[in-house]
Protein backbone atom coordinates (compact mmCIF):
# COMPACT_ATOMS: atom_id res chain seq x y z
CA UNK A 1 0.00 0.00 0.00
CA UNK A 2 1.18 3.52 -0.99
CA UNK A 3 0.36 7.26 0.58
CA UNK A 4 -0.82 9.73 -1.87
CA UNK A 5 -1.47 13.52 -1.03
CA UNK A 6 -4.68 14.95 -2.74
CA UNK A 7 -4.13 18.33 -3.16
CA UNK A 8 -7.01 20.65 -3.32
CA UNK A 9 -7.45 23.47 -4.89
CA UNK A 10 -10.01 26.19 -6.28
CA UNK A 11 -10.09 29.34 -8.64
CA UNK A 12 -10.64 32.00 -6.49
CA UNK A 13 -9.25 32.69 -3.19
CA UNK A 14 -11.55 32.19 0.27
CA UNK A 15 -16.16 31.68 -0.91
CA UNK A 16 -18.04 34.71 -0.05
CA UNK A 17 -19.74 34.90 3.21
CA UNK A 18 -22.24 31.67 3.24
CA UNK A 19 -25.76 31.39 4.92
CA UNK A 20 -25.18 28.80 8.00
CA UNK A 21 -27.04 26.37 6.13
CA UNK A 22 -24.72 26.48 3.37
CA UNK A 23 -21.77 26.28 5.37
CA UNK A 24 -23.07 23.38 7.18
CA UNK A 25 -23.94 21.24 4.33
CA UNK A 26 -20.99 22.12 2.72
CA UNK A 27 -19.01 20.71 6.08
CA UNK A 28 -20.94 17.54 5.92
CA UNK A 29 -20.12 17.12 2.04
CA UNK A 30 -16.85 16.76 3.38
CA UNK A 31 -17.22 15.02 6.78
CA UNK A 32 -19.18 12.70 4.27
CA UNK A 33 -16.15 11.89 1.68
CA UNK A 34 -13.59 12.14 4.20
CA UNK A 35 -15.74 9.33 6.44
CA UNK A 36 -16.33 7.19 3.61
CA UNK A 37 -12.15 7.05 3.03
CA UNK A 38 -11.49 6.46 6.77
CA UNK A 39 -14.48 3.59 6.77
CA UNK A 40 -11.75 1.80 3.84
CA UNK A 41 -9.70 2.45 6.40
CA UNK A 42 -7.85 4.07 3.85
CA UNK A 43 -7.03 7.32 5.10
CA UNK A 44 -3.54 8.54 7.05
CA UNK A 45 -3.93 11.73 7.84
CA UNK A 46 -6.78 14.13 7.76
CA UNK A 47 -4.33 16.88 6.65
CA UNK A 48 -4.88 20.59 6.63
CA UNK A 49 -6.92 23.29 5.09
CA UNK A 50 -4.75 26.03 4.16
CA UNK A 51 -5.40 29.64 4.85
CA UNK A 52 -5.58 32.87 2.64
CA UNK A 53 -5.51 35.94 4.89
CA UNK A 54 -2.07 36.31 5.92
CA UNK A 55 -0.25 34.16 3.74
CA UNK A 56 3.11 35.40 2.25
CA UNK A 57 5.15 34.58 -0.52
CA UNK A 58 8.62 34.65 -0.33
CA UNK A 59 11.39 34.78 -3.82
CA UNK A 60 14.92 34.71 -4.15
CA UNK A 61 16.56 37.91 -3.63
CA UNK A 62 14.70 38.43 -0.32
CA UNK A 63 11.40 39.30 -2.17
CA UNK A 64 8.82 39.12 -0.10
CA UNK A 65 4.71 39.40 -1.02
CA UNK A 66 1.34 38.60 -0.22
CA UNK A 67 0.79 35.38 -1.34
CA UNK A 68 1.68 34.03 -4.93
CA UNK A 69 -1.92 34.53 -5.93
CA UNK A 70 -1.59 37.76 -8.32
CA UNK A 71 -1.21 35.71 -11.62
CA UNK A 72 -2.00 32.29 -11.06
CA UNK A 73 -5.69 31.96 -10.70
CA UNK A 74 -5.88 29.39 -8.07
CA UNK A 75 -5.45 28.61 -4.50
CA UNK A 76 -4.51 25.26 -2.84
CA UNK A 77 -6.95 25.72 -0.31
CA UNK A 78 -5.81 21.89 1.85
CA UNK A 79 -4.61 18.55 1.22
CA UNK A 80 -5.23 15.17 2.56
CA UNK A 81 -2.96 11.97 2.46
CA UNK A 82 -4.00 8.16 2.12
CA UNK A 83 -3.21 5.27 1.34
CA UNK A 84 -3.94 3.21 -1.47
CA UNK A 85 -2.46 0.18 -3.81
CA UNK A 86 -1.83 2.71 -6.70
CA UNK A 87 -2.69 5.89 -8.10
CA UNK A 88 -5.77 4.59 -10.16
CA UNK A 89 -7.26 3.53 -6.99
CA UNK A 90 -6.09 6.79 -5.39
CA UNK A 91 -8.09 8.92 -8.07
CA UNK A 92 -10.88 6.25 -7.16
CA UNK A 93 -11.01 7.41 -3.71
CA UNK A 94 -10.59 11.53 -4.64
CA UNK A 95 -13.50 11.31 -6.50
CA UNK A 96 -16.79 12.31 -4.87
CA UNK A 97 -14.47 15.28 -3.32
CA UNK A 98 -16.66 18.46 -2.40
CA UNK A 99 -13.58 20.47 -3.86
CA UNK A 100 -14.95 19.28 -7.30
CA UNK A 101 -18.46 21.19 -7.18
CA UNK A 102 -16.41 24.34 -6.40
CA UNK A 103 -15.95 26.84 -9.51
CA UNK A 104 -12.66 25.51 -10.68
CA UNK A 105 -12.12 22.57 -8.26
CA UNK A 106 -9.65 20.18 -8.68
CA UNK A 107 -7.89 17.57 -6.68
CA UNK A 108 -4.21 16.51 -7.50
CA UNK A 109 -3.16 12.94 -6.23
CA UNK A 110 0.74 12.50 -5.81
CA UNK A 111 2.48 9.61 -4.38
CA UNK A 112 4.42 10.59 -1.64
CA UNK A 113 8.19 9.67 -2.02
CA UNK A 114 9.32 7.31 0.49
CA UNK A 115 13.11 7.42 1.66
CA UNK A 116 13.99 4.62 0.14
CA UNK A 117 13.10 5.34 -3.32
CA UNK A 118 13.99 7.84 -5.64
CA UNK A 119 11.98 9.08 -8.42
CA UNK B 1 -9.24 -7.45 48.60
CA UNK B 2 -6.07 -9.38 46.50
CA UNK B 3 -5.47 -5.50 45.51
CA UNK B 4 -5.07 -4.71 49.11
CA UNK B 5 -2.61 -7.65 49.93
CA UNK B 6 -0.69 -7.49 47.54
CA UNK B 7 0.21 -3.66 48.36
CA UNK B 8 1.05 -4.99 51.53
CA UNK B 9 3.06 -7.67 50.94
CA UNK B 10 4.58 -7.50 47.13
CA UNK B 11 2.97 -8.35 44.10
CA UNK B 12 5.21 -11.12 43.66
CA UNK B 13 2.94 -12.76 46.35
CA UNK B 14 -0.21 -12.83 44.10
CA UNK B 15 -0.92 -16.27 43.48
CA UNK B 16 -0.30 -16.98 47.50
CA UNK B 17 -3.10 -13.54 47.75
CA UNK B 18 -5.74 -14.89 45.54
CA UNK B 19 -5.68 -17.99 47.65
CA UNK B 20 -5.44 -16.62 50.86
CA UNK B 21 -8.97 -14.60 49.76
CA UNK B 22 -10.68 -17.75 49.16
CA UNK B 23 -9.98 -19.20 51.66
CA UNK B 24 -11.02 -16.35 53.87
CA UNK B 25 -14.44 -15.86 52.25
CA UNK B 26 -14.91 -20.00 52.73
CA UNK B 27 -14.13 -19.51 56.56
CA UNK B 28 -16.44 -16.24 56.58
CA UNK B 29 -19.32 -18.44 55.07
CA UNK B 30 -18.86 -21.05 57.99
CA UNK B 31 -18.23 -18.56 60.58
CA UNK B 32 -20.82 -16.25 60.20
CA UNK B 33 -23.30 -19.26 59.69
CA UNK B 34 -22.31 -20.23 62.92
CA UNK B 35 -22.07 -17.05 64.82
CA UNK B 36 -23.51 -14.34 62.97
CA UNK B 37 -22.86 -11.61 60.87
CA UNK B 38 -19.98 -9.61 63.15
CA UNK B 39 -20.93 -5.69 63.59
CA UNK B 40 -18.06 -4.83 61.07
CA UNK B 41 -17.79 -7.73 58.46
CA UNK B 42 -15.55 -6.00 56.07
CA UNK B 43 -12.76 -5.34 58.65
CA UNK B 44 -13.42 -9.05 60.13
CA UNK B 45 -13.12 -10.01 55.89
CA UNK B 46 -9.87 -7.72 56.22
CA UNK B 47 -8.03 -8.86 59.27
CA UNK B 48 -9.00 -12.06 58.72
CA UNK B 49 -7.36 -12.35 55.32
CA UNK B 50 -4.35 -10.34 56.91
CA UNK B 51 -3.86 -12.85 59.62
CA UNK B 52 -4.00 -15.72 56.97
CA UNK B 53 -1.84 -14.24 55.17
CA UNK B 54 1.00 -13.63 58.01
CA UNK B 55 0.46 -17.00 58.48
CA UNK B 56 0.80 -18.42 55.46
CA UNK B 57 4.66 -16.48 54.61
CA UNK B 58 6.03 -17.38 58.54
CA UNK B 59 5.09 -21.10 57.05
CA UNK B 60 7.06 -19.83 54.03
CA UNK B 61 10.09 -18.51 56.54
CA UNK B 62 9.35 -15.13 54.65
CA UNK B 63 7.92 -13.42 56.55
CA UNK B 64 11.05 -11.59 58.51
CA UNK B 65 11.98 -10.04 55.15
CA UNK B 66 8.67 -9.21 54.15
CA UNK B 67 8.11 -7.30 57.61
CA UNK B 68 11.18 -5.39 56.98
CA UNK B 69 11.10 -4.75 53.49
CA UNK B 70 7.62 -3.11 54.34
CA UNK B 71 8.74 -1.13 57.52
CA UNK B 72 11.64 -0.10 55.60
CA UNK B 73 9.67 0.94 52.69
CA UNK B 74 7.58 3.43 54.99
CA UNK B 75 11.00 4.45 56.89
CA UNK B 76 9.86 3.53 60.46
CA UNK B 77 11.91 1.62 62.66
CA UNK B 78 11.12 -1.54 64.15
CA UNK B 79 10.31 -0.29 67.30
CA UNK B 80 7.81 2.72 65.79
CA UNK B 81 4.51 2.85 66.65
CA UNK B 82 2.67 2.25 63.46
CA UNK B 83 3.70 -1.44 62.71
CA UNK B 84 1.59 -1.58 59.67
CA UNK B 85 2.04 1.53 57.28
CA UNK B 86 0.64 0.09 54.12
CA UNK B 87 -2.32 -1.81 55.99
CA UNK B 88 -4.95 0.84 55.45
CA UNK B 89 -8.64 -0.66 55.12
CA UNK B 90 -10.88 2.10 55.02
CA UNK B 91 -12.94 3.12 51.99
CA UNK B 92 -10.16 5.25 50.53
CA UNK B 93 -7.22 2.87 51.26
CA UNK B 94 -9.42 -0.07 49.53
CA UNK B 95 -9.81 2.34 46.89
CA UNK B 96 -6.25 3.67 46.39
CA UNK B 97 -5.10 -0.23 46.55
CA UNK B 98 -7.58 -1.42 43.62
CA UNK B 99 -6.39 1.37 41.60
CA UNK B 100 -2.70 0.63 41.68
CA UNK B 101 -3.60 -3.06 40.91
CA UNK B 102 -5.67 -1.98 38.09
CA UNK B 103 -2.64 0.31 36.76
CA UNK B 104 -0.37 -2.83 37.68
CA UNK B 105 -2.91 -5.26 35.26
CA UNK B 106 -2.43 -3.02 32.51
CA UNK B 107 1.27 -3.03 32.55
CA UNK B 108 2.55 -2.61 28.34
CA UNK B 109 4.23 -6.11 29.35
CA UNK B 110 1.00 -8.10 29.74
CA UNK B 111 -1.02 -9.15 26.73
CA UNK B 112 -4.55 -7.34 26.22
CA UNK B 113 -6.76 -11.03 26.65
CA UNK B 114 -4.53 -11.84 29.54
CA UNK B 115 -5.36 -8.20 31.48
CA UNK B 116 -8.78 -9.09 31.28
CA UNK B 117 -8.64 -12.22 32.78
CA UNK B 118 -6.63 -10.73 35.36
CA UNK B 119 -8.38 -8.26 36.12
CA UNK B 120 -11.42 -10.45 36.42
CA UNK B 121 -9.78 -12.66 39.06
CA UNK B 122 -7.56 -9.97 41.29
CA UNK B 123 -9.67 -7.10 41.16
CA UNK B 124 -13.64 -8.28 40.46
CA UNK B 125 -13.18 -11.86 42.45
CA UNK B 126 -14.49 -14.02 39.90
CA UNK B 127 -13.78 -17.67 40.09
CA UNK B 128 -11.37 -19.23 36.90
CA UNK B 129 -14.59 -20.85 36.23
CA UNK B 130 -16.92 -17.30 35.89
CA UNK B 131 -13.52 -16.10 33.94
CA UNK B 132 -13.84 -19.22 31.06
CA UNK B 133 -17.71 -19.22 30.86
CA UNK B 134 -17.51 -15.02 31.17
CA UNK B 135 -15.28 -15.35 28.05
CA UNK B 136 -16.01 -18.15 26.26
CA UNK B 137 -12.96 -19.81 26.70
CA UNK B 138 -11.73 -22.74 28.94
CA UNK B 139 -10.70 -23.09 32.04
CA UNK B 140 -6.99 -24.64 31.19
CA UNK B 141 -6.26 -21.49 28.67
CA UNK B 142 -7.50 -18.83 31.70
CA UNK B 143 -4.82 -20.42 33.84
CA UNK B 144 -2.61 -20.40 31.11
CA UNK B 145 -2.88 -16.83 31.04
CA UNK B 146 -2.87 -16.11 34.36
CA UNK B 147 -0.08 -18.03 35.16
CA UNK B 148 1.72 -16.08 32.55
CA UNK B 149 0.23 -12.74 33.81
CA UNK B 150 1.90 -13.43 37.27
CA UNK B 151 5.53 -14.84 36.52
CA UNK B 152 5.38 -10.96 34.09
CA UNK B 153 4.30 -9.01 36.77
CA UNK B 154 7.64 -10.99 39.07
CA UNK B 155 10.02 -11.23 35.95
CA UNK B 156 9.15 -7.65 35.02
CA UNK B 157 9.19 -6.78 38.72
CA UNK B 158 6.63 -4.05 37.77
CA UNK B 159 5.52 -2.18 40.79
CA UNK B 160 2.06 -2.23 42.16
CA UNK B 161 1.16 1.93 41.74
CA UNK B 162 -0.33 4.59 39.55
CA UNK B 163 2.86 5.66 36.93
CA UNK B 164 3.28 9.16 37.57
CA UNK B 165 4.58 11.94 34.56
CA UNK B 166 4.99 10.57 31.17
CA UNK B 167 4.32 7.17 31.62
CA UNK B 168 0.83 7.87 33.42
CA UNK B 169 -1.00 8.74 29.88
CA UNK B 170 0.21 5.98 28.71
CA UNK B 171 -0.98 3.32 31.11
CA UNK B 172 -4.24 5.50 31.49
CA UNK B 173 -4.98 4.47 27.78
CA UNK B 174 -4.36 0.66 28.45
CA UNK B 175 -6.41 1.02 31.70
CA UNK B 176 -9.34 2.65 29.82
CA UNK B 177 -9.11 -0.02 26.49
CA UNK B 178 -9.16 -2.87 29.36
CA UNK B 179 -12.32 -1.60 30.88
CA UNK B 180 -13.69 -1.06 27.34
CA UNK B 181 -13.15 -4.17 26.27
CA UNK B 182 -14.05 -5.88 29.56
CA UNK B 183 -17.32 -3.71 29.07
CA UNK B 184 -18.07 -4.84 25.53
CA UNK B 185 -17.19 -8.68 26.79
CA UNK B 186 -20.23 -8.21 28.82
CA UNK B 187 -22.73 -6.01 26.36
CA UNK B 188 -22.22 -7.76 23.32
CA UNK B 189 -20.84 -11.42 24.07
CA UNK B 190 -22.60 -14.41 23.01
CA UNK B 191 -22.97 -16.02 26.45
CA UNK B 192 -26.37 -17.16 27.58
CA UNK B 193 -25.52 -16.53 31.24
CA UNK B 194 -27.34 -12.46 31.49
CA UNK B 195 -26.10 -12.51 35.39
CA UNK B 196 -22.63 -12.75 34.17
CA UNK B 197 -22.53 -10.77 31.25
CA UNK B 198 -24.28 -7.89 33.11
CA UNK B 199 -21.81 -8.68 36.13
CA UNK B 200 -19.06 -7.82 33.72
CA UNK B 201 -20.52 -5.04 32.48
CA UNK B 202 -21.00 -3.37 36.35
CA UNK B 203 -17.69 -4.72 36.97
CA UNK B 204 -16.08 -2.30 34.29
CA UNK B 205 -18.49 0.46 34.97
CA UNK B 206 -17.25 0.04 38.86
CA UNK B 207 -13.57 0.22 37.97
CA UNK B 208 -14.05 2.94 35.59
CA UNK B 209 -15.96 5.13 38.38
CA UNK B 210 -13.29 4.44 40.88
CA UNK B 211 -10.63 6.53 38.36
CA UNK B 212 -13.01 9.03 38.89
CA UNK B 213 -12.51 9.08 42.26
CA UNK B 214 -8.96 10.32 43.14
CA UNK B 215 -8.04 13.56 41.19
CA UNK B 216 -4.69 12.22 40.04
CA UNK B 217 -6.24 9.88 37.89
CA UNK B 218 -9.13 11.74 36.30
CA UNK B 219 -9.52 12.86 32.24
CA UNK B 220 -11.64 13.91 30.10
CA UNK B 221 -11.72 10.61 29.12
CA UNK B 222 -12.26 8.38 31.84
CA UNK B 223 -15.82 10.46 32.22
CA UNK B 224 -16.61 10.39 28.65
CA UNK B 225 -15.81 6.29 28.43
CA UNK B 226 -18.25 6.20 32.44
CA UNK B 227 -20.90 7.93 30.26
CA UNK B 228 -20.60 5.71 27.27
CA UNK B 229 -20.99 2.59 29.31
CA UNK B 230 -23.73 4.53 31.07
CA UNK B 231 -25.57 5.20 27.81
CA UNK B 232 -25.10 1.01 26.89
CA UNK B 233 -26.17 -0.44 30.19
CA UNK B 234 -29.28 1.54 30.22
CA UNK B 235 -30.32 -0.23 27.42
CA UNK B 236 -29.17 -3.05 28.48
CA UNK B 237 -32.62 -5.31 29.88
CA UNK B 238 -34.22 -3.83 26.89
CA UNK B 239 -32.57 -5.67 24.25
CA UNK B 240 -33.56 -8.93 25.29
CA UNK B 241 -37.10 -10.57 25.30
CA UNK B 242 -38.53 -12.42 28.41
CA UNK B 243 -37.15 -15.71 26.31
CA UNK B 244 -33.63 -14.64 26.12
CA UNK B 245 -34.19 -13.33 22.73
CA UNK B 246 -32.36 -10.22 20.85
CA UNK B 247 -34.88 -7.66 20.54
CA UNK B 248 -33.12 -4.93 17.59
CA UNK B 249 -33.13 -1.48 18.49
CA UNK B 250 -35.50 -0.27 16.10
CA UNK B 251 -37.97 -2.59 18.04
CA UNK B 252 -37.01 -1.64 21.95
CA UNK B 253 -39.75 -0.32 23.87
CA UNK B 254 -37.96 2.89 25.55
CA UNK B 255 -39.71 2.89 28.51
CA UNK B 256 -37.56 -0.62 29.20
CA UNK B 257 -34.19 2.12 29.02
CA UNK B 258 -33.01 2.47 32.46
CA UNK B 259 -33.52 6.36 33.12
CA UNK B 260 -31.29 6.94 36.20
CA UNK B 261 -28.61 5.44 33.98
CA UNK B 262 -29.19 7.48 31.08
CA UNK B 263 -29.28 10.53 33.95
CA UNK B 264 -26.23 9.56 34.91
CA UNK B 265 -24.23 8.99 31.45
CA UNK B 266 -25.62 13.09 30.76
CA UNK B 267 -23.72 13.80 33.69
CA UNK B 268 -20.42 12.22 33.38
CA UNK B 269 -20.60 13.00 29.51
CA UNK B 270 -21.10 16.81 30.64
CA UNK B 271 -17.97 16.35 33.04
CA UNK B 272 -16.13 15.06 30.16
CA UNK B 273 -17.04 18.41 28.13
CA UNK B 274 -15.73 20.25 30.45
CA UNK B 275 -12.83 18.61 30.67
CA UNK B 276 -11.28 18.72 27.24
CA UNK B 277 -10.35 17.26 23.59
CA UNK B 278 -13.13 14.88 21.95
CA UNK B 279 -11.48 11.26 22.32
CA UNK B 280 -12.98 8.06 20.85
CA UNK B 281 -14.83 7.28 23.77
CA UNK B 282 -16.40 10.98 24.14
CA UNK B 283 -17.51 10.84 20.19
CA UNK B 284 -18.93 7.17 21.12
CA UNK B 285 -20.88 8.28 24.18
CA UNK B 286 -22.21 11.38 21.83
CA UNK B 287 -23.59 8.90 19.89
CA UNK B 288 -24.93 6.55 22.34
CA UNK B 289 -26.67 9.87 23.83
CA UNK B 290 -28.31 9.97 20.20
CA UNK B 291 -29.48 6.55 21.08
CA UNK B 292 -31.17 7.11 24.04
CA UNK B 293 -32.76 10.15 23.68
CA UNK B 294 -36.30 10.72 21.53
CA UNK B 295 -35.34 13.62 19.31
CA UNK B 296 -36.78 13.78 15.71
CA UNK B 297 -35.40 10.77 13.56
CA UNK B 298 -33.50 12.92 11.04
CA UNK B 299 -32.24 15.48 13.17
CA UNK B 300 -30.67 12.11 15.30
CA UNK B 301 -28.79 10.17 12.27
CA UNK B 302 -27.81 13.31 11.12
CA UNK B 303 -25.81 13.73 13.80
CA UNK B 304 -25.25 10.19 14.49
CA UNK B 305 -23.86 10.11 10.80
CA UNK B 306 -21.84 13.12 11.36
CA UNK B 307 -20.26 11.79 14.28
CA UNK B 308 -18.85 8.39 13.01
CA UNK B 309 -17.88 10.10 10.41
CA UNK B 310 -15.76 11.87 13.50
CA UNK B 311 -14.65 8.98 14.75
CA UNK B 312 -13.58 7.16 11.33
CA UNK B 313 -11.34 9.77 10.80
CA UNK B 314 -9.87 9.57 14.40
CA UNK B 315 -9.77 6.25 14.50
CA UNK B 316 -10.89 3.41 12.21
CA UNK B 317 -12.36 0.39 13.60
CA UNK B 318 -14.70 -2.55 11.63
CA UNK B 319 -17.49 -1.79 13.66
CA UNK B 320 -17.21 2.13 13.20
CA UNK B 321 -17.19 1.46 9.78
CA UNK B 322 -20.48 -0.43 9.68
CA UNK B 323 -22.40 1.27 11.82
CA UNK B 324 -21.40 4.40 9.83
CA UNK B 325 -22.74 2.81 6.54
CA UNK B 326 -26.33 2.27 8.18
CA UNK B 327 -26.36 5.51 9.72
CA UNK B 328 -25.77 6.75 6.11
CA UNK B 329 -28.10 4.69 4.79
CA UNK B 330 -30.94 6.23 7.58
CA UNK B 331 -30.06 9.45 6.38
CA UNK B 332 -29.86 9.17 2.61
CA UNK B 333 -31.62 6.36 1.61
CA UNK B 334 -30.75 2.46 1.22
CA UNK B 335 -29.89 2.36 -2.01
CA UNK B 336 -27.09 5.21 -1.40
CA UNK B 337 -25.44 3.45 0.98
CA UNK B 338 -24.91 0.40 -0.77
CA UNK B 339 -21.49 1.62 -2.49
CA UNK B 340 -20.53 3.28 1.00
CA UNK B 341 -21.42 -0.43 2.84
CA UNK B 342 -19.87 -2.15 -0.50
CA UNK B 343 -16.69 -0.47 -0.47
CA UNK B 344 -15.52 -1.53 3.13
CA UNK B 345 -14.33 -5.16 2.36
CA UNK B 346 -15.42 -7.15 5.31
CA UNK B 347 -16.08 -9.79 3.60
CA UNK B 348 -15.56 -12.74 6.50
CA UNK B 349 -17.66 -10.43 8.94
CA UNK B 350 -21.31 -11.62 10.10
CA UNK B 351 -22.53 -7.58 10.41
CA UNK B 352 -21.16 -6.60 6.84
CA UNK B 353 -23.38 -9.17 5.23
CA UNK B 354 -26.64 -8.62 7.14
CA UNK B 355 -25.83 -5.01 6.63
CA UNK B 356 -26.07 -5.21 2.75
CA UNK B 357 -28.92 -7.75 3.44
CA UNK B 358 -30.62 -4.80 4.91
CA UNK B 359 -29.98 -2.20 2.34
CA UNK B 360 -30.81 -4.84 -0.61
CA UNK B 361 -33.72 -6.11 0.61
CA UNK B 362 -36.45 -3.64 -1.17
CA UNK B 363 -33.63 -3.19 -4.00
CA UNK B 364 -32.44 -6.19 -5.15
CA UNK B 365 -34.38 -9.44 -3.50
CA UNK B 366 -31.80 -11.83 -4.70
CA UNK B 367 -28.88 -9.81 -3.27
CA UNK B 368 -30.37 -9.34 -0.01
CA UNK B 369 -30.83 -13.25 0.15
CA UNK B 370 -27.87 -14.26 -0.63
CA UNK B 371 -26.42 -11.69 2.01
CA UNK B 372 -28.26 -12.93 4.65
CA UNK B 373 -27.60 -16.51 3.86
CA UNK B 374 -23.71 -15.48 3.96
CA UNK B 375 -24.60 -13.81 7.63
CA UNK B 376 -26.52 -16.95 8.11
CA UNK B 377 -23.18 -19.12 8.04
CA UNK B 378 -21.20 -16.91 10.04
CA UNK B 379 -23.51 -16.24 12.83
CA UNK B 380 -22.12 -17.70 15.85
CA UNK B 381 -25.36 -17.61 18.34
CA UNK B 382 -28.76 -19.02 18.56
CA UNK B 383 -30.48 -15.24 18.87
CA UNK B 384 -28.44 -14.21 15.69
CA UNK B 385 -29.63 -17.41 13.92
CA UNK B 386 -33.64 -17.15 14.79
CA UNK B 387 -33.25 -12.87 13.72
CA UNK B 388 -31.33 -13.64 10.07
CA UNK B 389 -33.48 -16.40 9.73
CA UNK B 390 -36.75 -14.75 10.01
CA UNK B 391 -35.27 -11.67 7.92
CA UNK B 392 -34.43 -14.60 5.27
CA UNK B 393 -37.77 -16.15 5.44
CA UNK B 394 -39.30 -12.70 4.90
CA UNK B 395 -37.25 -11.90 1.52
CA UNK B 396 -37.88 -14.81 0.10
CA UNK B 397 -41.61 -14.74 0.47
CA UNK B 398 -41.05 -11.09 -1.04
CA UNK B 399 -38.87 -12.06 -4.26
Amino acid sequence: MKEFALIFRVEDGPTPDLTPAEWQERMTGWMNWMGGIAAKDRLVSNGSRLGVRGSKWLGAGGVVSDGPYTEVKEFINGYTIIRAESSEEAVELAKGCPILFAPGGSVEVRPLVAPDHAE
Amino acid sequence: MVALLCRRFGIDQIDTAEDIVSETFLSAAETWGMKGIPADPVAWLYAVARNNMLNGLKHEKVVRRYEKDALLKAGIGPEGTHMEPDWDVSVEGITDSQLCMLFAVCHPAIALDVQVSLALRVLCGFTIEEIAQALLTTKATVNKRLYRARSTLREESILLEVPVGEAFDARLDAVLLTLYLLFNEGYYSANPSMVLRKDLCLEAMRLCFLLTARKGTVRADVYSLLALMCFQASRFDARFDGMGGLVLYEQQDPARWDSELINRGNYFLVQACERGQPSRYHLEAAIAWWHTHPVQESEKWANILLLYNRLLILQYSPVAALNRAYAFSRVYGKEAAIPEAEGLGLEGNLFYHSLLGELYREVNGIQAAAHFERALGLAGTEAERAVLQGKLAACRGTS
